[in-house]
C-alpha cells in the first residue's frame, strides 16, 4: 500500500471509527471527511476520470471542484470532502464516468 | 417568514446574522459545512484551542462563532443554496438550498449572500496530476482533521503561503521549500503602497514575522519561478521550474499551489446580480454600493465574495451590511447606524490599507493567467489552453460559444475551477478585454440536486 501524503498529529488521533474502502477494513478518526479518511490511509487516486482515465486526488476540499468524486453505500458521484464519514460506511474509488443503475 | 437569510457561515456571514439578530431581525443562517467558520475559522468550534500551530489569528473565530447563539437565529449547517430568486419574484427573495436530501425553497423580505472566496485556479502542465492541491485546501486538512502534508512544496504567491509555511513548521513539519513567483520589480513597485499599508501595521509585522520564522527554520526559498511543470514519479512528484534563469528539479509528495483568492460568484452570477472585472485582482466581482445593496430587489453581498478585503474586513462588512438591512426592514434609523457603525467602518477602513501592497505585490503571475497550450484549463471536460485557443481562433469568441464549441465549464463543477482561467487566456489570445467578454453565466441549479428532490422541493412558507 502506498503512504499518505499526510500525516496526523498524534495528538489528534483519538476516536477511530472503522469503514470499509473497496471491500477492505480501514479506520479513520471521527469528524472526518470521505475525503480526509482517505487521504490519511494511503496516496492513491480517489477516482479515473470519464474522459481520458487520468488519476485524481481531492482539489479544492471545500465542495467546487468535483475531482473527489467517490460511491460512498452504493450511491456514484458523492463529493468525498463535503461526507463525514460514519461507522461502516461502504466508500469505493471510482473508474470513468457513473454507471447507469441496473447497466453496467 | 424570516427578515433575513444570510448564505454562507464565514467571517462576513457569522457578524452579519449575529448582528442582524440582535438588532431584532428574525434569521437564517445556511451553510454548506457542518459547522461555523466558513473556511478560515474551519472546524473552530470543534478546535477551539487545542491546535497553537495555527496560530491566534484562527482562535479568533471562535468568539464569532460563539456569538450566533441567539434567540432570532436558526442555523442550519450542511445545507447547499442551489437557488435564489430576487424580489421581484412571487413572495420573493426566495432561496433554494439542499440538505440530508431534502429540498426547500424559503421565503424572506432580504438576502445576503456571503459566500466568500475561492483559491484562484492555478492551471500549469501537471496541476490535475494526485498530489497536486491548492494550498488552501491542505491548510483545511490541518483544520479540520489535524493532517499535516509530509514533504510538502508550497509553491505560488501571496501571503497565505508565508502563513501555511508557519504553520507547518510549528507543527514540526516544515515544507521542504517555498517557490515564490513574485519577482523584486513587482516587490519594488509595490513598496510605493507601504506607507499607506502602515495603517494596518499590524498585519504588516505579522507578515515580517512568518518571514523571519520561514528563514529561521532553513525552509528553501525560491523567488521569480516560472515555468512551472508537475510530473509523476513513484508514489510522488517531480516539480521543476526556473528560477532567475536556472532550471531546478525539486521532488516532493505534494505540491500545494496558490496565486491568491478571488470570490466565489456562482450564486451571485446565477441570482442575476450584475458583475464587474476587478482590474487590479483580475477577477469578477458582484456590483454593490458600500453597503453591500446590488441593484436586485432585496439581494445584498458581503465579505470576501463580494471583492478580496480579507477576513477582519469581511467581518466589519458584515455589521455594516446587516445594519443597513435592518435600516431597510425600519428596525434601525440611518442615524443610529452611521452611530454603530464607527468601529467597523474603522475597522474596514484598516484592511482596505493594506489591500493595494498586497495586490501589487503577489500579483498572479502571467502564466497561469494564460497558460501553455498543453495545459488542461477545465479539469471536468479536459480541455486544454490550446483547444480554447483554437476554438477562439474559429470563431467562439466569448465564454458561452466556447462553452458549445469545447465543453470547457460544462462539467459537475459548473466552471467554478475554469471560468476565470479561459476568461484571461481567450483575452490574452484575442486582446479584448475580459468587460467585453463578459462573464461566463451560472445557472440554477448551482450544486447538483437529484431529479427526485427536485421533485419533492419543499415550498414551505
Ligand atoms: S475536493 Fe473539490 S469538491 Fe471535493
Amino acid at each position: 500500500m502506498t503512504v499518505s501524503r499526510f500525516t496526523r498529529r498524534n495528538e489528534a488521533i483519538q476516536d477511530i471509527i472503522s469503514f470499509s474502502l473497496d471491500g477492505q477494513p480501514a479506520s479513520a478518526c471521527a469528524g472526518d471527511t470521505v475525503a480526509a479518511a482517505l487521504l490519511a490511509h494511503d496516496s492513491a487516486a480517489f477516482r479515473h476520470t470519464g474522459i481520458h482515465s487520468s488519476p485524481r486526488t481531492p482539489f479544492c476540499m471545500m465542495g467546487i471542484c468535483f475531482d473527489c468524486l467517490v460511491t460512498i453505500d452504493g450511491v456514484q458521484n458523492q463529493q468525498a470532502c463535503m461526507i463525514t464519514v460514519t461507522v461502516g460506511m461502504d466508500i469505493r474509488r471510482q473508474a470513468g464516468f457513473r454507471k447507469l443503475e441496473g447497466r453496467s | 417568514m424570516k427578515n433575513l437569510i444570510v448564505i454562507g457561515a464565514g467571517p462576513a456571514g457569522m457578524s452579519a446574522a449575529a448582528t442582524a439578530a440582535r438588532g431584532g431581525a428574525k434569521v437564517l443562517l445556511l451553510d454548506e459545512q457542518p459547522h461555523p467558520g466558513g473556511q478560515i475559522f474551519r472546524n473552530i468550534t470543534r478546535n477551539r484551542n487545542t491546535l497553537p500551530h495555527l496560530g491566534p489569528d484562527y482562535a479568533k473565530g471562535l468568539e464569532q462563532a460563539e456569538a450566533l447563539q441567539h434567540p432570532n437565529l436558526t442555523c442550519r449547517f450542511g445545507s447547499t443554496v442551489w437557488r435564489i430568486d430576487d424580489g421581484r419574484a412571487k413572495d420573493g427573495p426566495r432561496v433554494a438550498y439542499s440538505q440530508n436530501g431534502k429540498s426547500q425553497s424559503v421565503a424572506a423580505r432580504h438576502v445576503l449572500i456571503a459566500t466568500g472566496a475561492q483559491e484562484r485556479p492555478t492551471p500549469f502542465p501537471g496541476w490535475t496530476l494526485p498530489g497536486v492541491m491548492p494550498a488552501g485546501a491542505a491548510q483545511i486538512l490541518m483544520k479540520s482533521s489535524d493532517l499535516i502534508p509530509r514533504e510538502a512544496i508550497l509553491a505560488g504567491t501571496g501571503p497565505l503561503l508565508y502563513l501555511i509555511a508557519a504553520q507547518m513548521i510549528d507543527a514540526g513539519t516544515p515544507p521542504l521549500a517555498l517557490v515564490e513567483t513574485q519577482t523584486s520589480s513587482m516587490m519594488a513597485r509595490a513598496l510605493s503602497k507601504m506607507p499607506r499599508a502602515m495603517i494596518d501595521r499590524q498585519q504588516v509585522f505579522k507578515g515580517l514575522s512568518l518571514l523571519r520564522k520561514i528563514q529561521k527554520a532553513g525552509v528553501r526559498r525560491y523567488t521569480a519561478a516560472q515555468e512551472f511543470r508537475a510530473r509523476p514519479q513513484g508514489d510522488g512528484l517531480t516539480f521543476t521550474f526556473t528560477s532567475k534563469g536556472k532550471e531546478h528539479v525539486l521532488h516532493c509528495a505534494l505540491l500545494l499551489c496558490h496565486q491568491g483568492i478571488v470570490p466565489s460568484t456562482n450564486l451571485t452570477r446565477s441570482a442575476g446580480i450584475p458583475h464587474q472585472w476587478n482590474v487590479t485582482q483580475l477577477c469578477w466581482q458582484p456590483t454593490h454600493d458600500d453597503d453591500g445593496r446590488t441593484d436586485r430587489p432585496g439581494l445584498w453581498v458581503a465579505g470576501d465574495g463580494a471583492g478580496i478585503f480579507g477576513a477582519d474586513a469581511a467581518c466589519a462588512q458584515g455589521v455594516i451590511t446587516a445594519n443597513a438591512i435592518l435600516c431597510a426592514l425600519d428596525d434601525l434609523s440611518p442615524d443610529i447606524a452611521r452611530h454603530i457603525n464607527a468601529h467597523a467602518l474603522n475597522r474596514r477602513f484598516r484592511a482596505d490599507a493594506l489591500r493595494p501592497f498586497l495586490d501589487a505585490a503577489y500579483a498572479p503571475a502571467p502564466e497561469f493567467l494564460s497558460p501553455v497550450d498543453e495545459t488542461i484549463l477545465c479539469r471536468c471536460e479536459e480541455i486544454t489552453a490550446g483547444q480554447v485557443r483554437v476554438a477562439a481562433s474559429n470563431g467562439a469568441e466569448g465564454p458561452r460559444q466556447m462553452k458549445t464549441a469545447t465543453r470547457a465549464g460544462m462539467g459537475p463543477c459548473q466552471g467554478r475551477m475554469c471560468d476565470l482561467s479561459v476568461t484571461t487566456t481567450l483575452a490574452a489570445h484575442s486582446g479584448r478585454h475580459p468587460t467585453d467578454l463578459g462573464p461566463h453565466r451560472a445557472r440554477s441549479p448551482c450544486k447538483p440536486v437529484t431529479l427526485g428532490e427536485l421533485s419533492r422541493l419543499d415550498l414551505g412558507d
